[in-house]
């Protein structure tokens, strides 16, 4: 049976390259960085360089790179960050989206409890773009964060992060972006985005798991979530994860390197994959026809549960995903597709595919026509497909 | 189009709560060469709210909590079986906790568990097991399923531990449901069951059954039912039988027939609730003899050892789930109803609940007891 791995945004295979990049610092150059030996001052020399080619990868100076456990630590200790230094002041107001990971909206929650007050914009129905004159309209004197996603996890929407970044910069708002699944998938430059803190994760672009890294604008106030030692300049106590932190570096770079290279290979694809399941009755794509990642399908299936879905595929060999998965593995209609405007039990029935670099035309062919195989399938045992084609 | 090689009727979903029963139905399952998967099923919130997206993080809760989750999943990749999260929270809230809330502002006693397996268990894990071309499901319930050649049907049967039997709230199951259910557990007690958990290292294996309905933990019925519906419960008289005001209740639906505790009453002896009656607002308390009552109307009646009762039967009855079988006479009164008429008095036979029929050991039916 063929096995195709079509669940990249959840998480990648390690490539070949990030793996070779790892493996001297797990028993060769193994020092604490913070060590002042020869072994220490390699860990460290080795982590500056790793940092600089960060920085380089993203248009930022080094110093602006923390080292991180992942995305989600990097989004709290943004929003952390922005929201303690605006309290100080007074300023306890922070605007977001419907539609960001739950590691920006549980913790923009928590705040709710501490008294901050959060704005949280609707999307555009069905394609899930922000509208910068949303955003301008949200802010006031008291806005101390304007934090929204580069590209969304669920439905690959690419916001216009460059217009909503000048428009906070003219209001001298920090402005705090989600670029978990966009970095290494799309060029970034932060610069160009106008973005005081941007959050990346390492295991998103073919790195490791368990790291990922906070750009901070030079300037913009920094908290660390931890407290211990100094390491990461004082941003982040604990001994850093240097072999994660190596493949992570050299993830990037070799991503990027490919990037022109694999969207000429990985956007037919995807158009490829749209274009036949679009013929599938009562099927409907979700999130925006063109401004989305190259990696990303998400449809909606009328009268299909997702879960059945994927179950179905899995035994194809297909790995794909559905909704948001809950922790405890069950799937809830995602919170993105509620705020595309989807009812609940259309939200309930979503697909979501996504490609990586190492996905071929002949995979792209199987899973589509499996997709049709297990949808009509799940549609002849369906009561409610019954009724909606009864309805007709 | 045919998804898996194995035949149908060797692949088993098992219901998987985490607890040791249904674990070691996996277990014997497994060893038995069965194509097995786990199943842990989702049936309530877990106080999420996705609509705004300023949802708080998910809380743990009582039976299907990420804790009991955990366990299940456990003990699946022990067992090197496959391991699913079904989400059936909208059919539960539809079919379950509406109907539980609705029964209980009626003035009745339901027992949802009754229902989560009507509705949930054995309707939309089966549907579900048939799509993914599992011919069968399995829980932990101690009771057993065999098909009688001579009478053409399934029976269900009484675990052979009678301290642990729960063939009470399966009664109604329909043939086609026990065709299609292994119940492994139905010949062991409930030491053996330990055992064989120990013996696969089950870590569970020494945790409590649970008692509370899982959606109400800690048993606050009211402040349950005034959160479902969002109205408060309206306070109103409390009556001794022949109509004098008593005092002031909480709301009919804080109360149940036979109740004595908790009433609020100072009163010169025992008083028991006797009637709720929730189209007056009122809630009668009386003796304890006024509770006991020889003859019942079901509705909603499931049969399986017969299509009909044909004629008057004797057979033994329980109207609650720890009560001794009762000797009784049943009589079919209408395709969903029969009356049953005990030979001695019963002490609370409360709406809502229900009643069950009993041949020796194996199940003639049951139903909803009717408000008298």
């Amino acid at each position: 049976m063929r096995s195709i791995y079509l669940d990249n945004a959840a998480t990648t295979a390690l490539s070949p390259a990030a793996k070779q990049a790892m493996l001297p610092y797990f028993d060769g150059i193994f020092g604490n960085p913070s060590s002042l030996h020869t072994w220490g001052q390699q860990a460290s020399a080795a982590l500056q360089d790793a940092r600089e080619r960060i920085a380089l990868c993203l248009g930022a100076d080094p110093k602006e790179i923390t080292f991180t456990s992942g995305g989600s630590e990097a989004d709290n200790q943004a929003i952390f960050s922005a929201a303690m230094a605006g309290a100080a002041r007074g300023k306890q107001h922070i605007v977001s989206s419907a539609i960001e990971h739950h590691a920006v909206l549980y913790y923009l929650a928590s705040l709710q409890t501490q008294g901050f007050d959060v704005t949280i914009l609707p999307v555009e129905p069905g394609t899930g773009l922000v509208r910068p004159a949303d955003v301008a309209a949200a802010l006031r004197e008291d806005t101390c964060l304007v934090t929204i996603m580069f590209a969304n996890n669920e439905i690959g929407t690419i916001q216009p992060i460059a217009e909503i970044g000048a428009l906070c910069r003219q209001r001298k708002i920090p402005f705090h972006t989600d670029a978990v699944q966009a970095v290494g998938h799309v060029p970034i430059d932060v610069r160009a985005l106008r973005a005081d803190y941007l959050s990346l994760a390492g295991h998103k672009f073919h790195g490791p798991k368990g790291v990922g890294a906070l750009y901070c604008r030079k300037g913009m106030p920094l908290r660390s979530l931890l407290l211990g030692g100094a390491q990461e300049r004082g941003h982040r106590a604990g001994t850093e994860n240097l072999p994660a932190i190596m493949g992570m570096a050299s993830a990037l770079e070799e991503s990027l390197a490919l990037l022109g290279q694999t969207d000429a290979v990985m956007v037919p694809l995807r158009d490829r994959l749209i274009a036949r399941l679009r013929d599938i009755p009562r099927a409907r794509l979700n999130g925006h026809p063109t401004l989305r990642l190259p990696n990303n399908v998400n449809f909606c299936f009328e009268g299909v549960e997702g879960e059945a879905l994927l179950l179905l595929l899995d035994a194809q060999g297909i790995a794909a995903s559905s909704g948001s998965a809950c922790t405890s593995g069950s799937l809830d209609p995602s919170h993105v597709l509620l705020a595309l405007g989807l009812p609940h039990e259309i939200a309930h029935g979503s697909l979501r595919l996504t490609l990586s670099r190492y996905i071929t035309e002949a995979d792209i062919d199987y899973t589509a026509e499996a997709i049709l195989q297990v949808v009509e399938r799940l549609r002849a045992m369906s009561p409610v497909w019954e009724r909606i084609t009864a309805d007709r | 189009m045919p998804f898996h090689s194995a035949d149908p009727s060797r692949r088993v979903l098992v219901a998987m709560s985490g607890g040791v029963d249904s674990s070691v139905a996996a277990a014997l399952l497994a060893a038995e060469g069965c194509d097995c998967a786990g199943v842990t099923l989702k049936l309530f919130r877990d106080g999420e709210d996705n609509a705004g997206g300023r949802a708080a993080p998910p809380r743990e809760r009582s039976c299907c909590s990420l804790s009991d989750t955990e366990d299940a999943r456990a003990v699946a990749h022990r067992l090197g079986i496959p391991f699913y999260v079904f989400n059936f929270t909208e059919r539960f809230e539809r079919q379950v906790m509406d109907r539980f809330a609705a029964g209980y502002l009626a003035g009745e006693t339901p027992n949802p568990c009754i229902d989560c397996n009507r509705f949930i268990k054995f309707s939309a894990l089966l549907e579900r097991a048939s799509a993914l071309d599992y011919g069968l499901i399995s829980t932990g319930h101690y009771v057993r399923a065999e098909f009688d050649e001579g009478g053409g049907r399934w029976l269900l049967r009484k675990g052979l531990d009678t301290d642990k039997d729960q063939s009470y709230v399966l009664y109604a199951m329909t043939q086609e449901q026990l065709a299609r259910t292994r119940f492994p557990l139905g010949e062991l007690t409930k030491p053996q069951v330990r055992e064989i958990a120990a013996a696969h290292g089950f870590w569970n294996a020494r945790k409590r059954d649970s008692q509370d309905i899982c959606f109400v933990p800690g048993g606050d019925y009211g402040a349950f039912l005034e959160r479902w519906t969002g109205r408060a419960l309206p306070p109103g008289d409390f009556l001794t039988p022949d109509g004098c005001v008593l005092g002031r209740h909480k709301g009919t639906a804080r109360y149940t027939l036979g109740q004595r505790k908790g009433l609020g009453l100072a009163l010169p002896r025992p008083g028991y609730v006797c009637a709720i009656c929730p189209a007056e607002n009122t809630v009668t308390v009386g003796d304890e003899p006024l509770l006991f009552s020889r003859e019942l109307e079901a509705r909603d009646i499931n049969l399986i050892a017969c299509a009909r009762l044909e004629r008057p039967v004797r057979c033994r009855a329980k109207v609650r789930y720890r009560q001794a079988e009762q000797p009784a006479e049943a009589e079919q009164t209408g395709p969903d109803t029969l009356r049953l008429r005990f030979d001695q008095p019963q002490r609370a036979i409360t709406p809502g609940q229900a009643v069950v029929l009993y041949d020796g050991d194996t199940v003639i039916g049951g139903g909803t007891i009717g408000s008298a």
